[in-house]
């Protein structure tokens, strides 16, 4: 177990001792900073002062979500990808770590980054609140960053397997970010052009990886079965990216 | 420490090893000797749970390699040939990671330690990306050593760096053989020569001869070499030499130096000095020596007669692994 944190802990630092954790930070703040102040505007505007808007959360949660997915590739490529270039993995694999420590450590450390990102998003949730009255609703705070814990985990998991695929990073990179917009958005639309009932629809809502964010979590729900579903996302993708890594000893 | 039965690996349809079976006491240092592509990187792979073997057995430190893993690796030092470094930490990060993950107690302190016994001091806080070859090979070492393990394997540790490195590192391997069991591979037959108790010349996957260096001369030649130098240029020295008992295969080399090849079990050196002083000439020099391991490996690997003349330090081609094998352990 102590394996797992050794291996976090040195991918976490290296995220803020190259450029990667400040790029990506400054993106996703560039475009949560946007979308704040503009609906924090529109708000303040003499159009939305009659139709009585009044900004919740999901101004800061709902683009927050979008970009955790789309700048989870930038994280993840290099995980497995470059241990494999550098020949490092030869190291980790002949230290007495087990191959899902490895595997655990791996994803822990990215998802820590997206954690830090998280605490850091607080802020503007924090900024509302003093901006409107009586303040933000707690229930879909709550829920929400909860469902961006989870969607975090889920997609950073997957980064860590498809990383564990390759050696090269840039078909790792390609391949993380087909596998994300697959999940994010093509299989809703599938589930869109299925039509409105039948077996394919069940499947494709129940597979749905932005929908169970949307329709619940992001509502203020807490329904079992999407955080089921995120930490089966998880589970199962830290499971396959280790026995990705067994069978190549076995090459 | 070390014990192999019978090791087996294929890969798909290419076989790398086939049927290796030796073993290496503690505190030995078990050169593992062949041409690339020969399997020793292979075999060591295997010895560090890197990966398993497709039949046969391998016990390191008393735990079998595939059920065992964990505490093998727990007790093994492994330097991979391309030496595994993350170019983006500093050197003592680098080892501070490797100590964590062997859970070394006092991780700072023997980084430190071992920073110093390696010459890395200045180094500590340098990234590993701005480091020369010998210094990487170096921290390389550092990392095997991070755990104190009681079994080292090093592939290849002084391929790429200059002499004065290798000198440096070949000292250093010895030393470390006084208390951890080493197997190192290399291609450089005099190295083998130098650092090791013992000696296994792998060729294609097979084990073709495995002694100490100074055994396998003698049981591979069974006949020594004898070099003479005398005052003068020596005309008529060679038949002088000659007609001793017990000479065989001389050969004139400049004036007043000849080198002659004894006949098995037989020390002619005592008769040979006698002769030649009666027959007049200023014997200066009369020196034995045996046929360097880098002839023995090319007669074990090709079966035409290879040129006499011994060639330090130099790197066998790849070429010698096409060259046909000659098993003369049978």
């Amino acid at each position: 177990m102590i394996n797992v944190w050794t291996i976090a802990k040195r991918e976490y630092r290296l995220y803020f001792s190259s450029p990667v954790a400040y790029m990506l930070a400054f993106f996703l703040f560039l475009v949560l900073g946007f979308f704040f102040s503009y609906s924090i505007q529109i708000a303040a505007s003499a159009m939305g002062m009659q139709q009585g808007y009044v900004p919740g959360v999901d101004i800061t949660l709902q683009p927050m979500a979008v970009m955790l997915v789309l700048l989870t590739p930038a994280l993840t490529t290099r995980l497995l990808a470059e241990e494999r270039r550098l020949g490092t993995i030869e190291l980790l694999m002949t230290a007495p770590v087990r191959d899902w420590e490895l595997v655990v450590g791996k994803w822990l450390g990215a998802f820590m980054l997206l954690l830090t990102y998280l605490a850091v998003s607080l802020i503007y949730p924090m900024i509302l609140n003093q901006l409107i009255s009586p303040g933000v609703d707690q229930g879909p705070l709550l829920t929400g960053y909860l469902g961006l814990i989870l969607l975090s985990a889920a997609t950073v998991a997957v980064g860590v397997f498809v990383s564990s695929l390759f050696s090269n990073q840039i078909a790792a990179f390609a391949a993380t970010m087909g596998v994300v917009i697959f999940l994010w958005w093509i299989i809703s639309v599938i589930g869109q052009v299925a039509g409105q009932t039948g077996g394919a629809t069940e499947l494709a809502r129940y597979l749905d990886y932005s929908g169970h964010f949307y329709d619940n979590l992001l509502r203020g729900v807490v329904d079992l079965r999407d955080v089921t579903y995120y930490l089966s996302v998880t589970a199962l993708s830290l499971f396959l990216s280790a026995m990705s890594i067994e069978v190549r000893r076995w090459g | 420490m070390i014990r192999v039965e019978g090791l087996t690996k294929d890969y798909g349809l290419r076989r790398a090893i086939e049927d290796l079976t030796f073993d290496a006491q503690k505190g030995e240092i078990l050169g593992f000797l062949g041409p690339n592509g020969a399997g020793k990187t292979t075999t060591m792979r295997i010895l560090t749970g890197y990966m398993p073997p497709t039949s046969g057995t391998a016990q390191v430190a008393g735990f079998d390699v595939v059920d065992q893993s964990l505490e093998v690796r727990r007790r093994v030092g492994y330097m991979p040939e391309t030496v595994p470094l993350y170019p983006d930490m500093t050197v003592f990060d680098y080892l501070k990671f490797m100590a964590d993950l062997r859970q070394v107690a006092d991780a700072e302190d023997r980084v430190d330690e071992l920073l110093e016994r390696l010459g890395l001091l200045d180094r500590a806080e340098s990234y590993i990306a701005n480091l020369s070859k010998g210094m990487r090979q170096r921290v390389g070492l550092a990392q095997a050593l991070v755990h104190s393990p009681e079994v080292l394997i090093l592939d290849e540790p002084t391929i790429g760096l200059d002499p004065v490195q290798i000198i440096e590192v070949r000292n250093l391997i010895k030393e470390l053989g006084k208390d951890h069991t080493i197997l190192l591979s290399t291609h450089i037959l005099s190295e083998a020569q130098q650092v090791c108790n013992r000696v296994m010349i792998i060729n294609r996957g097979r084990i073709v001869a495995e002694d100490t260096p100074e055994r396998l001369q003698d049981r591979l030649t069974g006949s020594r070499r004898v070099s003479v130098q005398v005052g003068g240029d020596g005309d008529g020295l060679a038949s002088v030499v000659a007609a001793v008992p017990g000479v065989a295969r001389l050969m004139e080399k400049e004036d007043g130096r000849l080198e002659f090849e004894t006949v098995p079990g037989m020390d002619p050196r005592a008769e040979v000095a006698r002769a030649v002083i009666q027959a007049g000439y200023d014997l200066l020099e009369m020196r034995p020596y045996g046929v360097s391991l880098e002839e023995i490996f090319l007669e074990l690997t090709r079966d035409e007669p290879t040129p006499p003349q011994p060639a330090e330090e130099e790197l066998l081609d790849e070429s010698i692994s096409d060259l046909k094998d000659l098993n003369l352990k049978s």
